[in-house]
């Protein structure tokens, strides 16, 4: 028997969505490469050294007010998503008022009825002795973009808790177990692998809106390139501001999906057998037979 | 209270025929970005649906790009940097040329771009939602490529694609609200000018929120109607 090699597998033809996909990509290229050059034609030694220890303060800011309003937003999320979901109107009217307020506005608007508002009522606020408070635009910003994320954030939670199926609870309760510890033991951890995935995209919303901070004064990353710029008028400052923003959030992605990996880990099944997917995530319809079987998030119904 | 109705009154004494231009103006430019996002959004979503990975590629790059970066961003470097860019093409031909940016238009450019990228995952989701014997069964009848996606993809994936781009919408109708820094006489500007010289900041940004959530509730009404019409098709269960 002779073996004969196998036939040059068929060239690719040029059909139009390849040419338009190669001419996209040229002029990506074009445009990455002609920002780099306008970068480096402009490079001054002087504009790094006086601008850089500021960036790396703005950048300070910036993760401060987003660390800070994420989780003091948890914190004030928890009573409002259970005010949603309870069945009481004096606690379920109330929060979804807080929601609909704080979703429905612009967290700039929310910002500037803050910032300038406790301006107007500052002999009040000296008397009450919170002045001192609402007096740092920092503050003003801490204080606005929590509460703007604890909305989103109850709104997430109220969907996950509302997703765990009712068996759950009610066979915890048969179990004769008491309320609270039915929601910390068998609600809230399945609820919050559910969460995970709107959680950091509400992160990464958090960090795009801390941009606004800038035009209240605060010196975040947005801040210091507007002061810059202002200065020098160098286009450059925004690009540098540009790469930041992209690279943290592209960190926080990424380490998103590694949290998830390893929160989710127990849920994976190699087999296929199985149908079911997570929910929120879009099922795979069916798959293909040579294809090798895919990872999968399954909740357990 | 009285004196606080004057001052949001119409008229020379109050503010409101001014927060009733900025309300105009907010309207314009959400349904000015509208389209431009939808088209380019679909045409982003066509791109990565696509088998060709350049093509695939490049859309990826827009949107990890443009959805990756701060809204405000986004604004200031369309405002500044297509306003450098001009400059320095038209100084080549001509000397000494004066020449900026209308912030509306640069608010446009920059909220569709931000609204494709968002509406190219809302539209990708829907193709998903189409099962591949509708663009077999189109193929089968002789419908061109353009008359299969025209008349048979396109409704189904309007009405797939509605809830999200709802949302996407109240979105788009809140970043109009970061206009106003470059400039535009949008509700947020009008609020902060009638602020500044009444000193009544609390009043006037309280107002403009409230004018935004009634803008939001109106287009829920709106945007509920045309669901209800995009769903006239369904059989009732």
């Amino acid at each position: 028997m002779t073996y004969t090699a196998a036939p040059p597998p068929l060239a690719r033809k040029w059909t139009r969505a390849r040419l338009a996909g190669n001419v996209l990509l040229t002029l990506w290229l074009a445009a990455g490469l002609a920002l780099a050059y306008f970068m480096i034609a402009q490079y001054e030694a002087d504009f790094y050294a006086r601008y850089l220890p500021k960036f790396a303060d703005g950048f300070l800011v910036t993760v401060q007010i987003v660390v800070l309003s994420v989780v003091i937003g948890a914190l004030i999320s928890l009573p409002i998503a259970f005010g949603r979901l309870s069945k009481n109107l004096l606690a379920s009217v109330p929060s979804y008022a807080f929601v609909y307020f704080f979703r429905g506005t612009p967290l700039i608007a929310q910002t500037f009825l803050v910032y300038y508002g406790a301006g107007q009522f500052r002999p009040e606020l000296q008397d009450i002795g919170l002045w001192w408070f609402f007096r740092d635009p920092f503050n003003c910003v801490v204080f606005t973009f929590a509460l703007n994320t604890a909305a989103y954030q109850a709104e997430i939670l109220r969907g996950a808790v509302q997703n765990v199926p009712r068996s759950q609870s009610e066979a915890a309760e048969s179990l004769g177990m008491p309320r609270w510890l039915i929601l910390w033991k068998i609600i809230l951890p399945q609820a919050l692998i559910v969460a995970l995935r709107p959680y950091g995209n509400e992160i990464v919303l958090m960090i795009k809106g801390s941009a606004i901070a800038s035009i209240v004064t605060v010196l975040d990353i947005m801040g210091e390139t507007r002061r810059a710029f202002s200065r020098t008028f160098d286009f450059q400052t925004y690009i540098w501001a540009a790469i930041i923003y992209l690279v943290m959030v592209e960190i926080l992605r990424r380490l998103w999906d590694v949290l998830e990996a390893r929160l989710t880990r127990h849920l994976k099944r190699d087999t296929a057998t199985d149908d079911t997917s997570a929910p929120g995530q879009p099922a795979k319809m069916q798959r293909e037979p040579g294809e090798p079987p895919v990872d999968r998030t399954a909740m357990p119904n | 209270m009285d004196e606080k109705l004057t001052l949001l009154s119409f008229g020379a004494q109050g503010w409101g025929d001014e927060l009733a231009h900025g309300v105009l103006i907010t309207i314009s430019l959400a349904l000015a970005s509208l389209p431009i996002g939808l088209i380019i959004g679909f045409f982003l979503a066509l791109a990565k649906k696509s088998d060709e990975p350049s093509l695939r590629r490049a859309a990826e790059i827009y949107t990890t790009i443009f959805r990756g970066l701060p809204e405000l961003l986004t604004l200031f470097i369309v405002f500044y940097g297509v306003q450098i860019m001009f400059r320095r093409i038209a100084l080549l031909f001509v000397e000494n040329l004066q020449f900026e940016v209308n912030s509306f238009v640069a608010g446009m450019i920059a909220l569709s771009i931000v609204f494709s990228s968002y509406a190219s995952e809302a539209f990708l989701s829907a193709f998903r939602g189409i099962p591949a014997g509708q663009y077999e069964g189109g193929n089968a009848l002789g419908l061109t490529r353009v008359q299969t996606m025209r008349f048979i993809i396109l409704p189904q994936l309007i009405k797939l694609t509605l809830p999200a781009l709802s949302n996407l919408w109240l979105v788009l109708l809140k970043d109009t609200a970061l206009v106003s820094v470059i400039g535009l006489t949008d509700i947020m500007r009008m609020a902060g000018i009638a602020a500044r010289v009444t000193k009544e900041p609390f009043l006037f940004f309280g107002t403009a929120c409230l004018l935004y959530l009634i803008l939001a509730m109106v287009s829920s009404i709106a945007l509920s109607g045309i669901e209800k019409w995009a769903n006239r098709g369904e059989t009732p269960r």
